[in-house]
């Protein structure tokens, strides 16, 4: 579904030039999800923003679906890190925001609107405004505006980083439940290794400035994945500790990652 | 349970306009009683009940001038608030336009514009449509900043997801801009209602033909403070009014502002 090749990118800061991708070659599958991880400054924002249209690589290409992004696509949405809502709209009319952006007939997407909030637990709130819901749920309604758009191809940049803990577990149960229902590719970038491990097929460890891909690491764990107790428990650690492994000793020599 | 809502309800009503009552009563009772207390003559200070006698001496007079001022203010408040908004959204548009203009409208607003009185009677002439283009003037430049602050105070977030959603220029000022502006809009119209009254007098004191500024030029003429006094009393009226109007349209078309903002 996703095409990286040689993906490199360039910022002209004040203080000179920043590298802050260099040639990342990466191919998601229909349907994958793709977890990204890396420390903070590693690029993995500006990889999303690439992917989805916002910003140009310096070199290299993206394909979705085949054709190279230029510009933002009507089938790839994004989730950001706030839920970046309108104050003034109730929540179905957020969510109805892409709609009326498109230009689509609201009548009807207006039952896929009810239905996506549904899905999210939020049909109570649908004419309340974004204050008078708690940040999860708000994360929740940003949730359903990006899959209004019925994408292809779902970004998601750290969405659940501002939210607490708990909250944030809740959250990825419930997107691991909608990813399975509706079989969107997904690139989730996140700095969490308990997130990774529950949401992703394969994680994309990215290394610190220039970001670079160090390794891809494959989740074989079967689904519903949950937090806690449950079967797999050997699977997860061992994938966890993989990863800390892989961000931890990022300055070491490459003989102490190999564990 | 309805006891308790009651109780609040009652305790809205006292803290809403009991207070305020009871805070005019007082500053009435203090204002009088100094007159009492240091045997003021009314020529330098006239008590309350002196300016209640001049209400009713003169309150067919008091009432057809206030008109005219009120006219004068609504009606410049008006031209100016939606000039004012109107420029901002064009510089909005264009920076080109922005940057050629905006230092000329900043020094011109720097001038004091009770300067500009005279010249405004020989360019528009002895009428009230000079006075009205004073208050114009005054209400044009605090909507016009408080609007392109409002209009270019848009968080990142929100442009980002326009970004991310092709939304065009126009779908992005209307859908998202416009709205996100509007707090700031308020701001610079509450300035711009206090300032109204007083370009509506700055006006009629240069030309004292008629309103409320005329009034309290031929009272001191003549002497007669209370008069004078009853004049400005209605002119805080008008501003207060004027003021808590544009208050209560902002809890009507922003209610959720103050849900944001705190």
């Amino acid at each position: 579904m996703i095409k990286m090749t040689g993906l490199s990118r360039t910022f002209q800061g004040k203080s000179g030039t920043v590298e802050a991708l260099r040639d990342i070659n990466l191919d998601v599958g229909n349907g994958e999800f793709l977890a990204v991880i890396g420390r903070s400054g590693c690029g993995k924002s500006t990889l999303l923003r690439i992917i989805a249209g916002l910003i140009r690589p310096s070199r290299g290409e993206v394909l979705v679906a085949g054709d190279p992004v230029e510009r933002p696509r009507r089938d790839v949405a994004m989730v950001f890190q706030r839920p970046a809502l309108l104050p003034w709209r109730s929540v179905r009319n957020n969510v109805l925001l892409p709609v009326e952006i498109f230009r689509w007939p609201r009548a009807q997407h207006r039952e896929h609107a009810d239905r996506l909030l549904e899905m999210t637990g939020l049909s109570a709130f649908a004419d309340r405004l974004p204050h008078e819901l708690s940040g999860g749920m708000q994360q929740r309604v940003s949730l359903c505006r990006a899959l209004i758009q019925r994408p292809k191809v779902l970004l998601m940049d750290e969405p659940f980083s501002a939210l607490d803990a708990l909250t944030r577990e809740e959250l990825a149960v419930e997107l691991q439940r909608i990813h399975m229902e509706l079989g969107t590719t997904v690139v989730f970038v996140t700095h969490s290794i308990q997130e990774a491990v529950l949401l992703a097929d394969r994680v994309a460890v990215l290394s610190a400035r220039p970001g670079r891909l160090r390794k891809l690491v494959n989740v074989a764990i079967p689904r519903p994945r949950s937090f806690g107790h449950n079967a797999h428990l050997e699977d997860v650690a061992a994938a966890s500790a993989e990863l800390h492994q892989l961000l931890l000793n990022e300055h070491m020599p490459a003989t102490s990652a190999t564990s | 349970m309805t006891d308790k809502t009651t109780d609040a309800g009652l305790r809205r009503v006292w803290v809403n306009a009991g207070l305020p009552a009871l805070g005019t009563l007082l500053a009435l009772a203090i204002w009088w009683l100094i007159t009492i207390a240091f045997s003021i003559e009314p020529f330098w200070l006239p008590a309350p009940p002196d300016v209640v006698e001049a209400f009713q001496r003169l309150s067919g007079h008091l009432a057809e001038q206030a008109g005219v001022t009120l006219i004068e203010t609504v009606a410049g408040f008006a031209i100016g608030s939606t000039a004012g908004a109107a420029v901002a959204v064009l510089f909005a548009a264009s920076r080109t336009i922005e940057r050629m203009t905006m230092p000329l409208i900043a020094a011109v607003n720097a001038v004091p514009k009770a300067a500009l009185a005279p010249l405004l009677i020989v360019w528009i002439g002895l009428n009230i449509h000079a006075k009205i283009v004073m208050v114009v003037l005054l209400c044009f430049f605090p909507v016009l900043v408080s609007t392109m602050a409002g209009l270019t105070s848009v968080p990142n977030d929100l442009r980002e997801l326009a970004n991310s959603l092709s939304s065009s220029w126009w779908q992005t000022f209307l859908k998202v801009r416009l709205t996100w502006a509007l707090p700031q809009v308020f701001v610079g119209l509450k300035v711009a209602s206090s300032l109204a009254i007083i370009g509506a007098v700055i006006g009629e004191l240069t030309n004292p033909d008629r309103g409320l500024g005329s009034v309290v030029v031929s009272s001191s003429q003549s002497a007669d403070t209370p008069l004078a006094f009853a004049a400005l009393t209605l002119l805080a009226i008008m501003g207060a009014s004027l003021f808590y109007l544009v208050t209560g349209l902002e809890r009507v078309l922003v209610p959720w502002a103050r849900a944001i903002s705190s």
